[in-house]
């Protein structure tokens, strides 16, 4: 006897995503061939009218952004993991620097971006996560080139130069002094600080706290001074900047460089939300530019600082040239698989940050900051670690992008790159990291190719005048990408699930009513943020609340 | 430096900064009032305000060998400037902000940015064509000379200036008058017209003005129209005191302009006034700087130099911020426009 099973209730599955593993597979090897043939000068001559064509920039843009597809897709396409491990590693790995060896321009291209993937990732967790609108960014990109710069240039020897030639009333007692000014002022902030998480701060400990504050800075800048003095009598020994082994040093000290000064600026400015803390950090970033101008001692001023020195790898130096790379090639291709690394390790303390309490916390304070206190989120200090940690990936990355250049001035930290990378992250996707990274590849290609690649090909055209040359039109580009997708794509082009909602409340209303309380959130414009929420009508942004 | 030297310098610097301080007032302006209705800072002020000035110079460029009248000059080219910024303005809210009415407070604020870099490149678009980029102003003849240096009227005037060391140019004096007449005309406008009401009620309160029978939009087109053509009127005026603008040079004096209408109290047209010429004045004090470093024996302060003046406003923003959000003239229940 059997039993007629009763039919089973149709169950809804989700829309299942075919598998691509082969045209994953077929699209990394047609790239890289391509991407490989167009950097090989001598394989496109026999290529006759074709390889002119490749060598075009704005064609070999296209080629190269076809090749970054790849882990684009990988990243994207449903595909077997060992697919994706195949075309992520290789691509990077492999292909890149083997197209890189006939054509270095590709590995200082990948560099590039790269680093403005970092600084993208870094303004992404200001912005994005933590709803801060900061257009100052590029400082603290500016603070890691110069902390690395100074010292390992011929700068430093002649910093020690001028403070032999003027050593003032300074010597050991002066660092005595400043020394104990410097132990006692700190100890006595430490103090009042924890005085003030026992009682209410009263005017006179908050002022004994700015005035040790005060002191502490002095003392700083007298053990400084003093210690530049006293080490002047080796100023001829680091004529060409000090011992490159010290990079790795100043890799851990350029984050912590830009790190201290993300605070210093965020601590008066945090205060303040919206616009006021865009045209505030705008400020700031200029304020930083102007003194890199203007100190020049330090600096060099507008004529920049050259030549900067890189990490000595001579175990790296020899392993690439038994791979066939050129002595010349070596640092380039060293910085390559540094910044690999170091974008990996960014990218890897984003994803576990944004899972962490403190990246909810960030969210929450983006969302409602209110509701996000009332939760006892201290607001102040989850809004300083954001800037802080965004600043220490531009620190970093400052560094490497110096040791990349060999030449630094204030012109490469203007108030355009900072606008360059927002207009990376609005691109991308606030919030999303992949698209962020996805934004600085697009605008870096924009940027380096594909736009001066058009300047040339219009510099021939007689009836274009210079001074409309495409090359000079970034400006227009990124405010037609930020307007744009602002306009058309608030949530950028691979959104962040949750800011995606945020944005299309209304749209998602529909959906919402089933559960019954989505009435209440009808308005819209109900819930007060500084980042994401509407415009209410009596909000001033300008002070505390 | 001798006291009696110091002491004009010091009078004309000051003077100037005040001169300066009225084309950074009439530009804070047109911040303020759009500040007041949306609470968004219009970005793209700065680059409305160098199109007025572009305009300017194009009118002045054109008429530059006719034998008009140099005052009807000027005139012709205020109203030309004004038209088109204000027009420019009304183009951008209609396009750019009016979409966004209500979004999230990031989305229009980047928009804004995105707006002002557009205009950067269009306008240096427009005069690259013509294979320009630095545009030169040429002024009237006269505007250059010393105010009353020939005029027997007013030369009673111009002597006593000159006695107290004040030595200012015509253009000077024609550039303070504008400032002040156009102040006037605003004010009236604000508080003793129907529109000048209806801009109020609505930076008050949107949606009950809208619930009085205002209809809010119009009247906000009107405020970006108003605050537009004070663009086009500082537009000029900074061409003329500068006498050479380009598609960039809008952006130091918008932040600093923006920065006089925080100090001021942002959405207070008095206060924007205000601000603008404690600015003017404050940047030029600080452009002067070394001098008072050398006089008092401070060699370090000789460093600081005109460079730094252009920090100055953003120090100045950062203060007030910190310790008087609401500026100076500005109260909890300002009026604004």
């Amino acid at each position: 006897m059997t039993v007629a099973t009763p039919a089973k209730p149709a169950v809804r599955r989700p829309v299942v995503k075919p598998d691509r593993t082969i045209l994953l597979v077929l699209f990394f090897v047609v790239t890289s061939v391509l991407l490989i043939i167009s950097h090989q000068p001598g394989m496109m001559k026999s290529l006759g009218p074709f390889g002119d064509v490749l060598r075009n920039k704005v064609v070999e843009a296209l080629v190269v952004s076809l090749f970054l597809a790849n882990v684009l897709f990988a990243y994207l396409w449903k595909a077997a993991n060992w697919a994706k491990l195949l075309v992520g590693i290789g691509s990077l790995l492999f292909v890149l620097p083997l197209a890189g060896q006939t054509d270095t321009s590709l590995l200082d291209l990948s560099i590039q971006i790269m680093i403005f993937a970092a600084l993208a990732l870094g303004l992404n967790i200001v912005v994005g996560l933590a709803g801060l609108l900061d257009l100052g960014y590029v400082a603290f990109f500016a603070v890691g080139a110069y902390t690395w710069s100074i010292f390992a240039s011929p700068r430093f020897g002649e910093v020690l130069k001028y403070y032999g030639e003027n050593p003032g009333a300074t010597g050991s007692g002066t660092l005595a002094i400043g020394l104990v000014l410097t132990g006692v002022t700190a100890g006595s902030m430490l103090y009042i600080r924890g005085l003030h998480g026992r009682m209410a701060p009263t005017r006179l400990s908050s002022l004994s706290f700015l005035l040790a504050g005060f002191g502490l800075l002095s003392g700083i800048i007298l053990v400084g001074r003093s210690i530049l003095v006293l080490a002047s009598g080796s100023a001829a020994a680091v004529a060409s900047g000090i011992n490159p082994g010290f990079f790795w040093l100043f890799l851990a000290l350029s984050i912590m460089a830009a790190a201290i000064v993300g605070v210093l600026i965020g601590l008066p400015v945090l205060r303040l939300k919206g616009d006021y803390l865009a045209i505030i950090t705008l400020g700031l970033g200029e304020v930083i530019r102007v003194l890199a101008n203007n100190l020049g001692l330090y600096t060099a001023g507008s004529q920049g600082i050259t030549p900067i020195g890189s990490a000595p790898v001579p175990w790296f130096n020899s392993l690439a040239g038994s791979l066939g790379f050129r002595p010349d090639q070596y640092s380039l291709l060293f910085l390559y698989v540094l910044v690999l690394i170091v974008i990996a390790v960014i990218l890897l303390v984003n994803v576990r940050l944004d899972k962490s309490r403190i990246g909810r916390a960030w969210v929450a304070i983006r969302d409602d900051e209110i509701a996000a206190q009332a939760m006892g989120v201290p607001l102040m200090q989850t809004k300083l670690i954001a800037f802080a940690t965004g600043a220490s990936f531009a620190g970093v990355m400052g560094m490497i992008f110096a040791a990349k250049q060999t030449f630094i001035s204030p012109e490469s930290f203007n108030l355009l790159q900072s606008i360059t990378v927002l207009s990376m992250v609005v691109l991308g996707g606030m919030g999303s990291f992949s698209g962020v990274i996805l934004g600085a590849a697009v605008v870096t290609l924009l940027n380096l190719r594909i736009l001066p690649g058009l300047g040339e090909a219009s510099a021939n055209v007689p009836w274009i005048p210079q001074e409309v040359n495409p090359a000079n039109f970034n400006r227009f580009i990124f405010g037609s990408i930020l307007v744009a997708m602002m306009l058309l794509r608030p949530e950028g082009l691979l959104p962040n699930k949750r800011v995606a909602r945020e944005l299309h409340h209304e749209d998602d209303q529909e959906d919402e009513s089933e559960d019954g309380n989505a009435s209440g959130l009808k308005q819209g414009g109900d819930v007060y943020s500084a980042g994401l929420a509407t415009i209410k009508e009596d909000d001033r942004p300008g002070g505390e609340r | 430096m001798e006291l009696s030297v110091l002491l004009p310098f010091i009078v004309n610097v000051i003077v100037g900064g005040l001169v300066l301080g009225f084309v950074y007032a009439i530009i804070a302006l047109g911040y303020t009032m759009v500040y007041g209705v949306l609470q968004l800072i219009n970005f793209a002020h700065s680059e409305v305000f160098i199109t007025g000035a572009v305009v300017g110079f194009e009118i002045f460029r054109v008429l530059q060998d006719s034998a008009m009248n140099g005052y009807l000059k000027l005139l012709l080219a205020l109203l030309a400037a004004m038209t088109v910024s204000g027009l420019l303005n009304v183009l951008i809210e209609r396009l750019a902000y009016r979409p966004l009415r209500g979004a999230p407070r990031l989305v229009p604020l980047i928009t804004a940015i995105g707006v002002s870099l557009i205009l950067q490149d269009v306008l240096r678009f427009l005069e690259g064509l013509q294979g320009r980029f630095d545009l030169t102003y040429t002024l009237p003849t006269g505007f250059g000379n010393k105010f009353c240096a020939t005029d027997s009227t007013c030369a009673p005037v111009g002597n006593f200036l000159r006695t107290i060391g004040v030595d200012v140019q015509l253009k000077d004096v024609i550039l303070v008058v504008v400032a002040l007449v156009s102040l006037l005309v605003l004010n009236y406008v604000v508080n003793r017209t129907r529109l000048g009401k209806a801009i109020r009620a609505v930076s008050q309160d949107r949606v009950t003005a809208g619930l009085m029978g205002i209809d809010s939009n119009r009247m906000i087109s009107a405020t970006f129209l108003i605050g537009g053509s004070l663009g086009g009127v500082s537009g000029v005026l900074f061409g003329m005191k500068f006498g050479t603008v380009n598609a960039y040079s809008g952006f130091d004096p918008g932040i600093i302009a923006f920065t006089a209408a925080v100090l001021g109290g942002i959405g207070s047209i008095p206060g924007a006034v205000l601000g603008g010429l404690l600015l003017g004045v404050i940047q030029n004090l600080i452009g002067v700087m070394n001098i008072f470093g050398n006089l008092l024996g401070f060699a370090n302060l000789g460093t600081i130099d005109a460079s730094y003046s252009k920090i100055g406003p953003f120090i100045v923003l950062v203060l007030i911020l910190i310790f008087k959000p609401t500026g100076l003239l500005g109260k909890s229940n300002v009026e604004k426009v």
